[in-house]
């Protein structure tokens, strides 16, 4: 029988059609007839160990498991028979003597799979009266509380981990009454998808430590929207109570972030409470900071811009501002006779052409069926977690997945990784192309060595190939020589060129900005003022010494901005509050292209206003043309209009920079983004703070280098980066390679050096 | 990955093998991993679990368990799974002799609670316990499948059937 063959069979009286060879639970399923389970789990193997989806079938003496009986031709199934209710009633029965029956005081209470479930199948009274089993809570980190007393041993939680996380680190310990479900020795569960076990779990015993007791189900209010910090730009739903956002939760959309969401999009919220919300404008007198009203503020910044001539001011914005206020940034500035609006903060290279609409490369969910995909200078996993969650879905079905880093990085399947100082990943780039029959520039005088060439063999013979460019490489100081080589890479294999944009709106931001001066020149040139959309001049710039130096010599800048922050009020003239993740409405471009928008849910905190609303009265304020919307659909219709034309395109110039920037002599620097540090919502919130993966600023070099130096773990030193200083830690990583150093970026510590990459001296303090 | 259809390895296997368990005790579990198809390494972990247990008087500890995932190529958690699910693996220090006393059905109809309470009486411990002089551990089990000699135990790798109290006190003379 080919498994493409179609049987019918008779579930309740009613035919159906299904895949000979299906599960019966996912044919009952797709024609809306309800089995209850609990083990079972769409996207997850088939356990079949709760058995609460005991069916009748005709002809098989003992009930069967729909999650594990496979269709099969004329099979008959009565899913409610006297057989059915019997053994799924038993089943309930016996989940329940070891599940306490106190649903009042247990946070899942009301939306809980099990409470539903017994409301149906369950008796009204326990006939149980024997102590029930109790287990000790184990502390598996901020994120996730325990309660394992609830367990019912699904283990949904324990194949989530090990098939879609990637990361063994549940297990179910013990055996019988003594199972519990833990880490069995004291440990956190740190992944970055760890978040997903509070929905897959069916019952209390997994939740959301930050949202714990905080609210009832009851009272929430659901409402959609898109989460702001990566490409992928993940369906998420936000539950609200009392113009506060209580937790988020996955939307599902299989084409985008499937029924997942990452940690950082599912606790982000926590820092919308954050004690350095900027609540009023805010305007600097005499070297101190004054509450003023927005019609005082707006006045005053409109009479600053006034003064100032076209070129003399430049914008600068989070890549995770919405195409509405990017539209209008980009308009006001026009009308002030300026056309220097850039988001691409974290990238120092803008030789060459830039793509006018870079993408992906191929739709979001066409990433889990590559072949073979190179990527180079990207930490995926961690950048953009679901993007990377798809590749390992393509790693498993045997893809090639090889990676060129200035790091070894750490990922959940086999992959060939090819590490290098930020130099040398060059070399390693023009390899591969040569071993391609690529030609021009660096790779006529490139080596090509047995890795170089089995990744080319790879990607050659591969029939669906993505080569693919990090946050990494987007800050690497010869992107551009970067992005031209992926290119030739991309023409020699017959793969596809595609980027992992930063941030959630780093595509939208490449369709309306970068027509005048780069970040890198308004920075190096210091402007008579600046504009600042949602940023911190201490994390968010590439070069946070030489962005605080220009925009301490500014005469004025306006900041819109959510947060206070030390680094903003050291700079800024004028501080506007600017409404946050949830409270305006806008629209984002994902990496695959595609526009998302999404409304305001609650109202911004204190005298926030959302962004496009404070730049179109300043338009109205400074007379000019085009500022007359009435709402940010009005704006977006103005945008599709103009861009309606715009398609994908990945294609660069022909002109491969020649010069290399990177430098081969002493320790180079890395100075990577750590996912919880990409942008300033994220760094406020705790929960993400307290995790693994929020590392915070120190050296990490290997043995090899700190024996050199003459360091060893624990020394504090003196790095030096283009004549600015911090002191720091040095943690010994035998994932750096010689030569250089890695000295994350974008967290507290490491913002007094100069750029992600360059070279540092290492002194000891 | 499935936990069906392809074992779940390490990302980063360790590089020496060899640094890990005597050359006596490797060749012993390579003889098991051979038994298996190439990749299900893994499949051997019981009675890598076994053999590492009895080169270390008796019992497991988790920097034990720790070396034999390593060993062979899987995850800590599983290893710590199978070590905490099956009855003749220990976590603890156990006595010289460790007395298994089967207390299912079949046993227990005859009389395995009178065997227990004898041994706990005579050893002064009670189940689960170790006596102070370290010679003596006295463990409940289940059915070890002995049930036409019930009431039975196991000392060691010997099985000792139909038990009564009198037969327990000259076994138990009887071990040094």
């Amino acid at each position: 029988m080919s498994e493409e063959q179609t049987v019918t069979i008779e579930v309740d009286g009613r035919e159906l059609k299904a895949q000979a060879g299906a599960m019966l639970i996912d044919v009952t399923d797709a024609a809306g007839i309800n089995i209850p389970r609990f083990c079972y789990h769409k996207k997850l193997s088939v356990a079949a160990n709760c058995r609460m989806c005991l069916v009748e079938v005709a002809k098989v003496p003992k009930p069967l498991p729909a999650c594990a009986t496979p269709v099969a031709d004329g099979m008959k199934v009565y899913t409610r028979s006297p057989l059915a209710l019997a053994a799924q009633k038993g089943t309930m029965e016996f989940l329940l003597i070891n599940h306490p029956l106190d649903c009042p005081i247990c946070d899942q209470g009301g939306e809980c799979e099990l409470q539903d479930v017994a409301l149906g199948y369950g008796s009204d009274v326990s006939r149980y009266v024997e102590g029930k089993r109790v287990v000790k809570d184990k502390d598996i980190g901020p994120l996730v509380a325990t309660d394992l007393t609830r367990c019912i041993h699904c283990t949904r939680c324990v194949r989530f981990g090990a098939e879609i996380a990637g990361v063994r680190e549940l297990g179910a310990t013990g055996r019988g009454e003594h199972m519990t479900i833990g880490t069995y020795i004291e440990k956190s569960v740190d992944s970055e998808l760890s978040g997903n076990i509070i929905d897959v779990c069916p019952v209390g015993s997994l939740t959301s430590k930050p949202f714990r007791f905080q609210a009832r189900a009851w009272e929430l209010t659901q409402f959609d929207g898109i989460a702001p910090h990566d490409s992928v730009g993940s369906n998420i739903h936000l539950h609200v109570r009392r113009n506060e956002v209580m937790r988020v939760h996955p939307k599902e959309n299989e084409a985008v972030n499937e029924c997942w969401i990452s940690d950082r999009d599912r606790f982000s919220y926590v820092g919308l409470q954050s004690d350095e919300r900027l609540t009023a404008p805010m305007i600097k007198r005499k070297g101190g900071w004054t509450e003023v009203d927005w019609p005082e503020a707006l006045d005053e910044t409109a009479r600053v811009l006034k003064q100032l001539h076209g070129d003399q001011v430049g914008a600068l914005a989070s890549p995770a501002s919405t195409l509405e206020e990017l539209h209008l940034l980009q308009a006001l500035m026009a009308g002030l006779g300026s056309n220097h609006v850039e988001t691409r903060l974290r990238q120092n290279d803008f030789r060459g052409k830039a793509p006018s609409f870079p993408w992906l490369g191929r739709p979001i969910a066409e990433l889990e069926t590559v072949d073979a995909a190179l990527l180079i200078g990207s930490n995926v996993r961690k950048e953009q977690p679901l993007l990377g969650h798809r590749l390992r879905k393509a790693a498993l079905e045997g893809a090639q997945i090889s990676y060129i880093n200035p790091f070894e990085i750490d990922l959940n399947y086999a992959a060939d990784q090819m590490v290098d100082t930020p130099f040398g990943m060059l070399a390693d780039v023009a390899g591969v192309a040569k071993a391609l029959g690529a030609t021009g520039g660096l790779i006529d005088s490139a080596k090509v060595d047995e890795t170089h060439q089995a990744v080319a063999d790879q990607l050659k013979q591969a029939t669906k190939a993505s080569i693919l460019l990090g946050n990494i490489a987007a800050a690497h100081p010869d992107y551009a020589i970067l992005c031209g080589l992926a290119e030739k890479i991309a023409q020699a294999s017959g793969a596809t060129l595609g980027f992992l944009p930063q941030a959630a709106n780093s595509v939208g931001a490449q369709l309306l900005t970068g027509k005048g001066n780069n970040a890198a020149e308004m920075l190096a040139n210091p402007c008579k003022s600046y504009v600042l959309v949602g940023l911190e001049p201490a994390y968010d710039f590439w070069n946070p010494a030489q962005a605080s130096a220009a925009l301490k010599a500014a005469d004025s800048v306006i900041a819109l901005t959510s947060f206070r922050s030390p680094s903003l009020e050291q700079t800024a003239t004028v501080m506007l509050p600017m409404a946050a993740f949830t409270e305006t409405s806008g629209t984002f471009v994902n990496a695959e292209g595609i526009w998302q928008s999404f409304s305001g849910i609650v109202r911004p905190a204190g005298e926030a206003r959302p962004g496009w609303k404070i730049l179109r009265v300043l338009g109205n304020l400074l007379d000019l043309p085009g500022f007359e919307q009435e709402s940010s659909e009005e704006v977006l219709a103005e945008i599709r209009e103009n861009l309606a034309d715009k398609k994908p395109d990945n294609s660069l110039g022909d002109e491969l920079p020649a010069q290399q920037l990177s430098q081969t002599s002493g320790l180079q620097r890395i100075g990577d983004v750590p996912i919880y540090a990409v942008d300033p919502l994220v760094r406020r919130s705790m929960p993400l703070q307290q995790t693994h993966d929020a590392i915070a600023a120190a050296v990490y070099i290997n043995a090899n280098e700190a024996g050199k130096a003459g360091l060893s773990e624990g020394d504090r030193v003196s790095v030096k980066q283009d004549g600015h200083q911090a002191t720091l830690g040095i943690i010994i990583d035998s994932n750096i390679p010689d030569g250089a150093v890695r000295i994350p970026a974008g967290v507290a510590g490491s913002e007094t050096l100069a750029g992600q990459f360059g070279q540092v001296t290492l002194e000891k303090a | 990955m499935g936990f069906k259809n392809q074992p779940m390895t390490n990302v980063k296997p360790v590089d020496d093998r060899e640094s890990l368990f005597s050359p006596e005790i490797r060749a012993e579990i390579d003889k098991w991993v051979a038994k298996y198809p190439g990749e299900w390494t893994q499949s051997a972990v019981m009675a890598a679990l076994r053999l590492v247990q009895d080169d270390n008087g008796g019992y497991l500890t988790q920097e034990l368990m720790d070396k034999v995932a390593a060993y062979l190529n899987m995850p800590p958690i599983a290893v710590y799974e199978v070590a905490s699910f099956y009855s003749m693996y220990e976590l603890k220090p156990v006595g010289k002799h460790k007395v298994c006393v089967c207390t299912n059905v079949s046993c227990m109809i005859n009389g395995s609670d009178r065997i227990v309470e004898h041994m706990e009486k005579r050893l002064g411990i009670k189940l689960g316990e170790t006596t102070g002089d370290g010679k003596y551990s006295l463990k409940e089990v289940e059915c070890l499948g002995a049930c036409g000699g019930a009431p039975m135990f196991q000392i060691g790798t010997k099985y000792y059937e139909n038990l009564t109290p009198e037969l327990v006190d000259s076994i138990l003379d009887g071990l040094e």
